[in-house]
């Protein structure tokens, strides 16, 4: 036998062996890569779900639990304490000075919220710093006048049902853009069910067409 | 089973296909993308309750009120205050930047003493007690009369309060700078009598022949002449600019006239020569002619014949009598005096000769006329407390009757003539013809105390600074002034707590007056500058308080003016420029550049053009004609008796052959990267020509070479 036939012989050979192990009935191999897959997938989609906002999101939790659904019973009305200026423009959270048509640097009721209150902001004669949940980004121009007033639009269509609230939740803040999580929404994927479950630029060209015919221009909010 | 690598081919792909599903490549797009368009390090103003505060813009002569837009406490924006009467909404680029000066890089922060040439930061109180021990001592020394004081000018209560504070101290040397005001007033006492200034209702007027004045260059109330020149423009009234070069002004008026520049007041004699041998002189008012008329009359026609005036101002004589004519015939007739701003080096006669002509036409205290009326009189001091030694002191003799007449005073006497000086508002180190010498007259002072607000070139050379709030931080009553025809006194209101530790100025005189004790405590036994101001005004504080201003005489003042013709029928000299070179310098006013105290803001020296400042280099315009081989935007070397710099050429055709032109307000030499170290200040190449009638500089120009650098 040549030295080439019996490469030949034995390259044949060879073959044969290989071609015997990739027999489907006997890959292991694949079958692992299957469960490495679907493990990965699973770890990776479920972090994406669950973990990932966690990371995302700072908590900070207000300077002193505040129940609006109190002070709504007490004044009445949402415009008791957020109202419009004369000149139209927004008042937005009161400030210390607001509060002091009632409150005084003497509790009136017995929570320790109020307590925290008087003493570290009434007494210092200083400005609280809540956090806002619903603060758009400083390149928004928004009229609160021009759906309140105007189109008589109502707090709760935007703002949801914050008045009936008894404490205050967390405020989270977005760690990349510095935006509230209630511009995107407390749901992750970006689903929502009521108007004020989230509040970007489509959430309002969505309610301007549906109202006005026209999604609006540019200008008019980013000026 | 075996791990091989397509079990990690598995592990890798299932994390892509998982974190592909899951929201984070969504939600990671959107905040990436958002991230990009709010950098984090923007600063952003916080939003707040948006009110206005009216209140009264003291950076020029102009008086206009403002309008204060506040986000709760903090001014964001001024405005022109629709309802004030001067400048009914308008407002000027000086005004609207002058939030500017709140946090500008010059302020005096906190009093300052001079320790081995360096100034360090001491307490109000070390300040006062300070000054009031070197006051103290001059007055054991009985010589109070070596306290002296410079202020911009002598209208309102705060300057009335240094006037005060000098007479119960026992010194009569308090002096002011020269402004358009004072000329005025100069003016109407030379011809009318004293106690009397001058405004000029250009609102109505139908033929403004205007000597130079920069109508929309910052002359007068400059917003009050923007609204003037517009409605001019609306009713068809004339304008005739008679001056070297084609300013926006002349290139705005119906007739650009130029002329050899200082011969207006030549030229002004030749008319009113022309108005009284073509008896076009309003016989009615001439029966208030006084002081001889008839004497000026023959004056005029011997030494200024309208062929000689021809040659020596360059305008044709037939220009000459026509313009002088259609001057006499208009209907409402008025000569406008004071070149570029009106304030600085003016001339005396020059004011007397056009003002004359106002008189000649008889358009005197008439609608669209020249209105002589009395300097507005609504303070009422208290008499100053004296004792001996102050009464001693205060009955001496002036040693100057302007501040450039007691600089001067100070730079040639050998003897230390002023021991202590007071500057308050005025920054005469930099904007009195030739500072150097002004610098060295200061040097001579032993102890120079400053009431301000900025670091400027007088304050450097000052011993004690006493830190002033800004007008947007004190009360202070505004008197109108510079030609305006309305008596307006508005109120200067705090629209900001002070930003840093200053006071008002009244307030640290009071203070002062309180450390001294004695006679000089009872002179200011007020407890504050508003308690002081409140008493002084009492006739109109309630219109003051209330709407922001008080009108005090509008229309024209009624009865009989008399016009005295003594000062020029005795033909005083006409001044010429210092120096023999061929080219004539004139400094221009420049309605961006703000020349006296404060200097312009950052904001304004950016809205000057390239022609006139590019970078660090100032130019000069040339006329093409003149400039000999020399290149546009070369750099010369301009020799002055006074001095030299080396600047550009801006060829402009504009300006006479024979005659430069510099921007005035440049050239500033304190540590402001924004304003300082620009150019070259004007002054620094003009020499003081002193007018004998006045005693006042008259040097409007210098004479210049120009060579290539």
């Amino acid at each position: 036998m040549s030295e080439i036939e019996n490469k030949t012989e034995h390259g044949s050979m060879d073959g044969a062996k290989e071609s015997a192990a990739k027999d489907p009935k006997n890959d292991t191999g694949l079958g692992l890569g299957v469960i490495f897959f679907i493990l990965a997938f699973l770890i990776c989609f479920l972090s994406g779900w669950l973990l990932f906002p966690k990371l995302l999101y700072s908590k900070h939790e207000q300077p002193f639990n505040f129940d609006h659904a109190l002070h709504v019973q007490e004044t009445g009305d949402c415009e008791s304490c957020h109202f419009l200026r004369e000149d139209g423009t927004f008042s937005g959270i009161p400030k210390t000075e607001s509060c002091l048509d009632c409150h005084t640097d003497e509790p009136m009721g017995e929570t320790e919220d109020e307590a925290v209150f008087a003493a570290e902001y009434v007494a210092k004669e200083r400005e609280v710093p809540w956090y806002v949940y619903a603060k758009q980004p400083d390149c928004v121009y928004f009229s609160h006048a021009a759906h309140i007033t105007a189109a008589g639009m109502d707090c709760v269509t935007c703002h949801g049902h914050i008045g009936e609230s008894t404490s205050s939740r967390p405020y989270e803040e977005n760690r990349l853009t510095g935006y509230s999580r209630d511009i995107w929404g407390k749901n992750i994927w970006g689903i929502k069910k009521n108007p004020w479950d989230r509040m970007k630029m489509n959430d309002c060209a969505k309610c301007h067409e549906e109202e006005t015919g026209h999604k609006g221009y540019c200008f008019q909010c980013h000026k | 089973m075996k791990v091989d690598r397509r079990s990690f081919l598995g592990l890798g792909l299932g994390a892509v296909a998982g974190i592909a599903i899951s929201p984070v490549g969504a939600k990671l797009t959107d905040d990436s993308s958002i991230w990009t368009q709010n950098w984090p390090w923007t600063p952003v103003p916080p939003d707040g309750k948006i009110s206005h505060d009216q209140s009264v813009c003291t950076l020029c002569p102009g008086t206009c009120g403002i309008s204060v837009r506040k986000i709760d406490s903090r001014p964001v924006k001024i405005e022109g205050e629709d309802t004030y009467p001067v400048n009914n909404g308008g407002a000027c680029l000086h005004g609207i930047a002058g939030l500017q000066y709140l946090y500008d890089p010059c302020r005096v922060k906190t009093p300052l003493k001079k320790n081995n040439g360096r100034f360090e930061p001491i307490s109000w109180q070390e300040a006062l007690t300070l000054v009031a021990g070197r006051l103290g001592k001059i007055r054991e020394n009985q010589g109070p009369d070596t306290l002296a004081c410079i202020t911009d000018t002598d209208l309102g209560s705060v300057p009335g309060l240094f006037s005060h504070f000098m007479t119960a101290f026992g010194s009569p040397n308090h002096v002011t700078m020269q402004t358009l005001e004072s000329w005025l007033v100069q003016t109407a006492q030379t011809l009318h009598g004293s106690g009397r200034t001058l405004g000029f209702d250009l609102d109505n007027a139908d033929f403004i022949l205007s000597f130079g004045a920069g109508i929309i260059e910052g002359w007068g109330s400059p917003v009050a002449c923007f609204k003037a020149n517009s409605g001019r423009r609306q009713r068809g009234a004339k304008l005739y600019q008679i001056e070297p070069r084609l300013s926006n002004t002349a290139a705005k008026a119906d007739r650009w006239i130029p002329i050899q520049p200082g011969t207006e007041a030549d030229l002004a004699m030749a008319m009113c020569g022309i108005l009284l041998q073509e008896n076009l002189f309003d016989p009615e008012f001439a029966a208030g002619f006084r002081g001889g008329l008839n004497r000026f009359n023959a004056m005029v026609q011997q030494k200024y014949p309208v062929d000689q005036v021809a040659a020596v101002t360059g305008i044709s004589a037939a220009d000459i009598k026509k313009t002088a004519i259609a001057f006499a015939k208009a209907k409402m007739p008025v000569a406008v005096p004071g070149k570029g701003r009106g304030d600085g080096a003016q001339s005396l006669k020059e004011f007397a000769a056009i003002h004359t002509l106002n008189c000649l036409t008889g358009n005197i205290n008439k609608k669209g006329g020249t209105f002589v009326k009395p300097v507005p009189g609504y303070l009422s001091f208290p008499d100053p407390v004296q004792d001996a030694v102050a009464r001693k002191g205060a009955g001496k003799e002036k040693l100057a009757g302007s501040a450039r007449e007691l600089v001067t005073t100070i730079h040639q006497s050998d003897t230390p003539v002023v021991d202590t000086l007071f500057v308050y508002n005025a920054n005469p180190c930099y904007s009195l013809n030739d500072p150097v010498k002004t610098r060295a007259a200061f040097d001579k002072i032993p102890f120079v105390v400053n009431f301000t607000s900025f670091m400027d070139e007088t304050a450097m050379a000052s011993d004690v600074i006493l830190p002033i709030s800004t007008f947007l931080e004190r009360f202070e009553d505004v008197p109108s002034r510079a030609g305006l025809v309305r008596s307006v006194v508005g109120l200067a209101r705090p629209v900001v707590d002070p930003v840093f530790d200053t006071r008002s100025p009244g307030d640290a005189l009071i203070l002062l007056a309180k450390t001294l004790g004695g006679t000089m405590a009872d002179s200011f036994d007020w407890p504050d500058y508003k308690t002081c101001l409140k008493s002084l005004v009492p006739g109109i504080w309630k219109e003051l308080s209330k709407n922001g201003h008080a009108v005090i005489a509008q229309g024209p003042p009624a009865g009989r003016v008399e016009t005295n013709f003594a000062f020029l029928a005795n033909n005083p000299p006409t001044m010429q420029p210092k120096g023999d070179a061929n080219l004539t310098l004139v400094p221009i006013d420049n309605m961006r550049v703000a020349t006296a105290v404060p200097a312009s803001s950052p904001f304004a020296v950016k809205t000057v053009s390239d022609r006139v400042i590019k970078k660090k280099d100032m130019f000069v315009e040339i006329n093409p004609k003149t400039a000999n081989g020399l290149k546009d935007g070369g750099f010369v070397t301009v020799t002055t008796p006074a001095g030299s710099a080396r600047v550009r050429l801006d060829f402009n055709e504009g300006i006479m052959p024979g005659v430069i032109g510099m921007v005035k307000g440049l050239g500033h030499g304190f540590d402001n990267k924004y304003v300082a170290d620009k150019g070259v200040n004007v002054h620094e190449l003009i020499s003081p020509v002193i007018e004998p009638g006045s005693g006042l500089d008259a040097a409007f120009a210098v004479k210049a070479s120009i060579a290539k650098a």
